[in-house]
């Protein structure tokens, strides 16, 4: 349990530092996407499985998508972040 | 190796810290979203770990019988409906990106700022506000009559 925790933790840190840093928006879209992933199995760990649902649901598909079509219509979709 | 309570307790402090020099640090206004994103995700997390007990059960009551040790339900509850607050806080500020761009065709903060100074100049019938980047006259004549 230690070692998939460390491991989560890891994880979501080293992600959430390449959301700020990636050059490509969607990347960093993904980024967050696995950070809310991550997030959702640690609330799994912390036994709340109604959170850890409603986190995988919401905060990783439906928030995602939310950016993934605003970033669409901002023009940044598919051009590395460069107007 | 640090116990696990320690080290979602890093977790937790890591992505605020994060999701706070994200919005800081960054001049583009999506990054400075998707750290709000981040430092709601660091909230949610410490506001879970608050009540958290090792080896504590998951609050459900099967057939009648409650645990003897078990997570509180309470502050569960609270981030289950922070999640959902969270998605409609990022829905508002990506939706007034969009008419920030719409308006000023940029999404850069320092453009976007002087854009705005310049509007509410406009608005008021005064000249732009100087500030440290731009009066060459002002700090030569401040250099003559001080030093």
């Amino acid at each position: 349990m230690q070692w998939l925790v460390l491991v989560l933790v890891v994880v979501m840190l080293t992600s959430a530092v390449a959301v700020l840093v990636l050059k490509d928006f969607l990347a960093a879209l993904a980024a967050l996407s696995v950070v809310s992933l991550g997030l959702s199995v640690l609330f799994v760990i912390l036994r709340a499985p109604d959170v850890a649902m409603t986190e995988a649901a919401i905060g990783a598909g439906l928030s995602s998508l939310l950016f993934a079509l605003a970033l669409r219509r901002l023009g940044l979709w598919r051009n590395g972040g460069r107007p | 190796m640090p116990d696990t309570g320690l080290l979602l307790y890093g977790g937790a402090f890591g992505l605020i810290l994060i999701g706070i020099a994200g919005i800081v640090l960054s001049a583009h206004l999506v990054r400075i979203i998707f750290a709000v994103a981040l430092l709601e995700a660091g909230a949610n997390l410490l506001l879970l770990l608050a009540t958290w007990h090792q080896g504590a059960a998951a609050p459900i009551i099967v057939a009648g019988r409650v645990p003897d040790l078990m997570a509180d339900p309470v502050p569960q509850a609270l981030v289950l409906t922070a999640i959902v607050i969270g998605v409609g806080i990022l829905a508002l500020a990506l939706s007034l990106a969009l008419r920030v761009q719409r308006a000023y065709g940029t999404l850069d903060m320092h453009e976007v700022r002087r854009h705005m100074e310049q509007d509410i100049a406009d608005e008021a019938g005064i000249d732009m506000p100087s500030s440290s980047h731009a009066p060459a006259a002002v700090q030569t004549a401040r250099q003559e009559s001080g030093a």
